[in-house]
């Protein structure tokens, strides 16, 4: 037996440290408070603590930490979409990605598994053929392949579909990846923690004071709290937080449900995305199949799936992999998703000054946790939007100059 | 399955229903401002709560008002349109 173990057999409390401290009370004043402790949340204080020398700063969350979206999430992780802004925004997050493990310390499980976008129309070839160029264009891995290589690539695949969706070709992007979703919360959690932020669970924001059009509190189920700086990252709960402090946004929360199997043995290396039969699958370390479609159709402010789904996924499934028809669903799930008109997240400043906002993540959240922590660290820390994003602030909506990423960042359309 | 009150045709699964939104009343785009008219485009009250909504019974091309609670995702009344926002 390792001589490790006997410690904890020995002591009568937990001997190693806790991934992050419980504190008892919320202090009277923070340099800034961070709504939401997810990973956007956590990537941003853990980067504002090590990189902007900000660390009197509290995550206040809800339920517990991870336990919404960043939880929820199919873990994919890729940089082929179709705007400069998307592309350039993505591509930095991608290269974060890859040293996050290192950074932390901490096995993240990330995968480089290679990612195709299907496409069983000539229109979505043409819209793979466009994003990459695009792609190219900013140094991205991104081609345009046939059906020959996908068949290599998924064997098990049945290339025709049943018949009525053949697959005519595919946008490949190597880079294409997995990564486990909670360990990127605590990673992000313990490293802030560790550089003096306090995460505070089971606190529940009730309400923040503006005087003067500027931040000057939070109010909490524990208490208030004074502080000139608020970042909102709170996805599915955003229009909530805005109606504290009186900013209309185009945010609209529809449920996103996805599914896993039972474990099976590893038969499907890439990450494969149809966006005319609305499904993407990969399979995870464990085994299980992970499988997500399109949004549910109309806003609802619940987490409770359906059966509709289920049957719906499921029927799509087997007209790409037939031969997973005797494959148990294992459990399905839903989250609330923050959706906006242009398929683009709004970041940065707000009218209300010392009110920051990171939202609009939609269906592509998680992906771009570590830049979005980044970006919006120096946001708050400057008080001026970090280059990467200035396509996504929210008053492009004022000045009709919207970011359309709906060819590349969704599977409903 | 869930279920959408046509108030023509009866209940029916949801999925025959198509949701056009909540229902807003329309700024005058000949005397509005600019700000305005953006708001009334883009913005969106996406706060959970009891919201009047247009949906579309699909199959027969009927269109109505239906009462919705978004977060308990239950439909409270459908009825036909009478006028006004």
């Amino acid at each position: 037996m390792p001589l490790g173990l006997l410690r904890f057999a020995l002591s009568k409390t937990h001997p190693e440290p806790r991934m992050f401290t419980r504190h008892d009370r919320l202090k009277p004043a923070y340099d800034a408070v961070i709504i939401g402790g997810g990973g956007h949340g956590l990537a941003a204080a853990y980067y504002l603590a090590r990189d902007h020398g900000i660390s009197n700063v509290c995550v206040l969350e809800k339920g517990y930490i991870g336990g919404g979206n960043t939880g929820r999430n199919t873990t994919i992780i890729r940089s082929n979409y179709l705007t400069p802004e998307g592309v350039k925004f993505y591509d930095e997050s991608v290269r974060l990605w890859q040293d996050l493990a290192q950074d932390f310390d901490l096995n993240l499980f990330y995968s480089n598994r290679g990612h195709f976008t299907l496409a069983h129309t000539d229109a979505a070839l043409r819209t793979s053929r466009w994003r990459a160029e695009v792609n190219k264009h900013f140094g991205i891995d991104s081609e345009v392949v046939g059906p020959e290589a996908v068949k290599k690539a998924a064997p098990m695949i049945d290339l025709a579909c049943g018949g009525h969706a053949p697959i005519l070709g595919a946008l490949y992007h190597a880079p294409g990846a997995v990564a486990r979703h909670d360990a990127v919360a605590w990673g992000y959690g313990r490293g802030a923690d560790r550089r003096g932020v306090e995460i505070h669970q089971r606190t529940e924001v009730l309400g923040i004071d503006v005087a003067g059009g500027k931040v000057t509190g939070v109010r909490t189920s524990r208490g208030n709290i004074s502080t000139g700086k608020v970042l909102c990252a709170v996805a599915g709960s955003t229009p909530r937080i805005l109606d504290m402090v009186g900013i209309r946004s185009p945010i609209t929360i529809h449920p996103l449900q996805a599914m896993v199997s039972e474990p099976v043995k590893p038969w499907l290396d890439p990450i494969l995305v149809s966006g005319s039969l609305h499904v993407y699958i990969s399979q995870s370390a464990r085994g299980e199949l992970i499988m997500g479609a399109s949004l549910d159709p109309y806003e609802v402010q619940s987490t409770r799936s359906t059966l509709d789904f289920t049957e719906g996924l499921a029927t799509h499934m087997l007209d790409l992999f037939p031969f997973l028809s005797n494959v148990k669903v294992m459990r399905q799930w839903a989250g609330m998703a923050d959706m906006t008109p242009d398929f683009a997240p709004i970041m940065g400043r707000t009218p209300v000054e010392g009110f920051y906002l990171d939202a609009g993540w939609g269906t592509w959240g998680f992906k771009a946790t570590p830049v979005s922590g980044k970006t919006m660290a120096h946001t708050l820390a400057h008080d001026r939007n970090h280059a990467l994003i200035t396509g996504f602030t929210l008053d492009r909506f004022r000045n009709f100059e919207l970011t359309g990423e709906k060819g590349a960042a969704s599977v409903g359309h | 399955m869930k279920r959408m009150t046509c108030p023509v045709n009866g209940p029916r699964a949801i999925s025959e229903f198509v949701c056009g939104g909540e229902i807003r009343p329309m700024p005058d785009p000949a005397t509005c401002s600019d700000d305005e008219w953006a708001d009334y485009v883009f913005n969106r009250n996406g706060s959970p709560g009891v919201k009047r909504e247009w949906w579309c019974h699909l199959p027969s091309n009927t269109w109505f008002v239906a009462e919705r609670d978004t977060a308990r995702d239950v439909v409270l009344r459908t009825y036909l349109y009478a006028g006004g926002a």
